[in-house]
């Protein structure tokens, strides 16, 4: 299928991403506003890196455009529990409420099923359960009805129920060249090679940290990539100590990774800190000539969806009593919004709030199983946290907002700065304050990637989302209410 | 130590300006805002400096201070993103009137007589200057003189640029305990809550904001039954008005909304209010949205700011409603020279507080 990028025409076969075949040609996506060459970073619709005039159409995202039939339109829709997110929690929440006899529509921004962990795995839909694929919640303009938009479309979505199942995004944070086109997230370039990024005998450097990082050199090295650095922020004790205490269950799947990782000896205690084009220098002051640096700081959740709604949160993530329920009756919340716990918490989580929304009965031993894998979330967390070293990355002219191109000197007055003193008559003392006075995160990712970026560095607590929480066409926000 | 010779309260671009044109008459100023600076209408609002004919005190302020801002262009940081655009009143008549044209000719008339250069635009010029505009349209009235700039960094670069020391916490709650030779209320719509008895109501708004379109948008557009919409003081009402950034985005509004107290944005509203600037321009539609946010304005009953004493050492530069980017430089003019006892450049008296003195009983 043709697709011009930019002006250049690009095939792109079945299935395959357009920013997946713009980056195996070295086509940039898009120029910066501060004129560098940018290409995609997450590889999931949320950094809005890749986004490129796409046939003519300002603004597309490369990564979310696919070769293949576009999407048959569907104007409404009414269900009785929508599910959003079609990740392992959403699907496994569909199957307990859909075999319990609730009516149950999943809607997700991805052309299948999986969400990220199974992203072109295909995984079942459950019987009964309608799924809309490449459809992105954007708004929630009244109680009962989201809106969404598919191929440019509105789709209007009404719910007795709702099941957040929103999943994650990775943390990056910035270095010296990391908005380099060859520096990718980790899971976003695994996204990318699942969408057609050829890696047979590319030389990668995987850094940052969590089990993610694992799982990506596992998946890059079956694919014919050479690793050159399994690179882990976290220390070798601290890590050790990780998997002393991993639950048994998880045993299966580190073994399998561990022999698809011969030969690759992960380092523990290193990261990046500078990249050049066709290079990465770790901390240990080696510099590794590679075709991509793949750089994940463990995970984010996506709560945005959930604080729009007005359900709370504490520390981040989305307050959920033991049946899932959020603080907003009939909203629900499952997976790695409400904690980071990889697919066995998803799923426990997930099956328990179909079941809870099904009214059916929920088995003792499934809450037993979800607080045993909450206590694995709080271990990765421990083992995840970021070392204040890290704080020290960027330097004066690195790039924070990728969006706006705001670099670290113009926020140095942040009064929360480390290391700097608070600079002039007039601090920033806030997310709000540097947003005004700088522009960090006035742009289209609304401040996904650089928000948490704020909250590590200054400790600026991340804004409230405001509508809509993806950009949208205007025809959007202008229709009326019923 | 000796106390300020003013303590402002509000560090929006009036506050800015008050303490600004302040300092600069060599009074020792200090600012005090919990909100951070240019956090309020200044944040929220579209920064349009725009000459306006609703009533000649409305005229001879935002005349005035259009012509200050002027003065100072060359001395604003590119942050504060000054820029020429001129406004276009859009003139929208069926075949059964002419009352928008009329209108148009009008205010061409009006202006001229004071000096300020307008051009009238046929239908054809209209488009020309506008591509995106629905075509035909009526016409409409070029004010080449109006310009486009970004508040919050404005505010900034008036407190910075004479070293004025601003204070971002606690919140002000009761102006005296505030220890100064004048005490300036430049609060905004929160002026009231610190001063009882202003007649003051939050008029609360909504933009929305694009992605980068350059080239899209060439000057600020507002469509001529804007006033009906900006004085109409019963009811939500909606118009047309569109700018273009700096940065290529295009900022789209406009709704005012008495007695809605809450910064959530109203769907219904919200939806009005695009589609009618869609009637204008039908290609927004498909512009890419990145962002909504509502504000609140400080409206007075007669549509003029509250600039000048109240009580004992207590001053008043609030009411500015939508007008306070354009009226801000003024203000601090006007404020300056009653705290000094200095002539001002125009009749401060149109917006002297006092004029609604009969209407309330807590003025002491």
């Amino acid at each position: 299928m043709r697709f011009t990028i930019n002006g250049t025409p690009i095939d792109v076969p079945d299935g395959h991403s357009l920013a997946a075949e713009a980056l195996a040609r070295g086509i940039p996506t898009r120029r910066s506003v501060s004129g560098e060459s940018r290409g995609p970073l997450c590889g999931m619709g949320v950094c809005f890196e890749c986004r490129a005039t796409v046939d003519g159409v300002a603004h597309q995202l490369a990564c979310q455009t696919f070769a293949g039939a576009p999407p048959a339109p569907v104007p409404h829709l009414a269900t009785d529990l929508l599910i959003v997110g079609a990740g392992p929690a959403g699907l496994a929440a569909a199957a307990a409420a859909s075999a319990n006899g609730t009516g149950v529509t999943i809607v997700d921004d991805n052309p299948t099923p999986g969400g990220q962990i199974w992203r072109g795995g295909n995984p079942p839909i459950p019987n009964r359960v309608q799924f809309l694929p490449l459809t992105r919640v954007v708004d929630a303009p009244q109680p009962g009805e989201l809106t969404a938009i598919r191929a440019g479309a509105i789709v209007r979505l009404r719910y007795k129920r709702l099941l957040l199942a929103t999943g994650a995004r990775e943390r990056f944070l910035p270095f010296p060249g990391w908005t380099l086109p060859h520096v990718l997230g980790a899971g976003g370039l695994q996204a990318l090679v699942k969408a057609g990024l050829p890696i047979a005998g590319k030389r990668i450097v995987i850094a940052g940290t969590g089990p993610l990082l694992v799982a990506v050199a596992a998946y890059m090295r079956d694919h014919g990539a050479s690793i050159l650095a399994l690179c882990d922020q976290a220390s070798a004790r601290d890590q050790a100590k990780f998997l002393a205490q991993l639950p048994f269950s998880k045993w299966g799947q580190g073994l399998a990774l561990a022999r698809s990782l011969r030969g690759v000896r992960p380092r523990a205690g290193t990261w990046p800190i500078a990249a050049a084009p066709g290079s990465v220098t770790l901390n240990t002051g080696r510099t590794l000539p590679c075709d991509y640096v793949a750089v994940g700081y463990h995970l984010v959740p996506n709560t945005e969806l959930a604080q729009l709604l007005g359900c709370a949160t504490q520390n981040g993530f989305v307050v959920v009593n033991d049946r899932q329920q959020t603080t907003v009756a009939d909203v629900y919340c499952a997976g790695e919004p409400t904690a980071i716990g990889g697919i066995d918490l998803a799923q426990a989580e997930g099956e328990l709030a179909g079941l809870a929304i099904a009214r059916a009965a929920v088995p003792h031993a499934l809450l037993e199983r979800r607080e045993q894998f909450r206590r694995f979330a709080e271990r990765l967390a421990r083992v995840t946290e970021l070392r204040p070293e890290l704080r020290q990355l960027p330097k004066p002219e690195t790039i924070i907002c990728r969006c706006e191109d705001v670099t670290q000197s113009q926020l140095a007055g942040a009064s929360g700065a480390r290391g700097e003193a608070a600079q002039g008559p007039a601090p920033m003392n806030d997310w709000r304050a540097a947003k005004l006075h700088t522009r960090c995160g006035m742009g289209p990712c609304q401040g996904r990637t650089c928000a948490p970026i704020l909250e590590f560095l200054y400790g600026f607590a991340p804004p409230p989302p405001r509508p809509p929480i993806f950009p949208a066409p205007i025809a959007t926000l202008e229709e009326s209410l019923p | 130590m000796s106390l300020p010779d003013v303590i402002v309260v509000g560090a929006g671009v009036v506050g800015a300006s008050c303490a600004d044109a302040c300092a600069r008459r060599g009074l020792r100023v200090e600012v005090l805002d919990a909100h951070g600076i240019g956090g309020g209408a200044t944040a929220a609002g579209m920064g349009h400096i725009v000459v306006m004919d609703d009533s000649e005190a409305q005229f001879a302020l935002t005349r005035y201070s259009q012509q200050l801002w002027q003065a100072l262009v060359r001395e604003l940081p590119k942050t504060v993103e000054y820029t020429s655009s001129g406004t276009v009143w859009v003139a929208d008549d069926d075949q059964t009137t002419t009352a928008e044209m009329d209108e148009v000719r009008r205010k061409h008339a009006y202006y001229a007589a004071r000096g300020v250069a307008t051009e009238i635009l046929d239908p054809r010029a209209l488009a020309a200057a506008e591509p995106n505009l629905r075509a035909p349209l009526s016409g409409g009235l070029l004010v080449p003189g109006d310009a486009v700039v970004y508040p919050p960094c404005a505010a900034r670069f008036l407190l910075e640029r004479n070293g004025i020391k601003v204070t971002l916490a606690p919140p002000v709650t009761d102006l005296r305990n505030l220890r100064a030779g004048h005490v300036v209320n430049a609060a905004g719509a929160g002026a009231g809550a610190l001063t009882p008895g202003l007649p003051i109501r939050p008029r609360k708004g909504h933009l929305v904001i694009t992605d980068r379109y350059p080239g899209w948008l060439h000057h600020q557009l507002v469509e001529l039954g804007y006033l009906k919409s900006a004085h109409s003081h019963d009811g939500d009402s909606v118009a047309f008005n569109a700018q273009p950034r700096a940065t290529g985005q295009i900022l789209i509004g406009s709704s005012r909304q008495f007695d809605a107290e809450h910064t959530t944005v109203d769907h219904a509203l919200l939806a009005r209010m695009l589609r009618r600037a869609s009637l204008y321009m039908p290609r927004l539609a498909s512009l890419s949205a990145l962002r909504v946010w509502t504000g609140f304005r400080a409206a007075t009953p007669d549509s003029l700011p509250l600039i000048g004493p109240w009580s004992e050492n207590v001053l008043l530069a609030t009411g500015h409603e939508g007008l306070g980017i354009t009226t801000s430089l003024a203000t601090g003019e006007l404020i300056a020279d009653h705290i000094t006892g200095s002539a001002s450049a125009i009749p401060p008296e149109p917006y002297l507080p006092d004029r609604f003195s009969n209407s309330h009983a807590l003025h002491h």
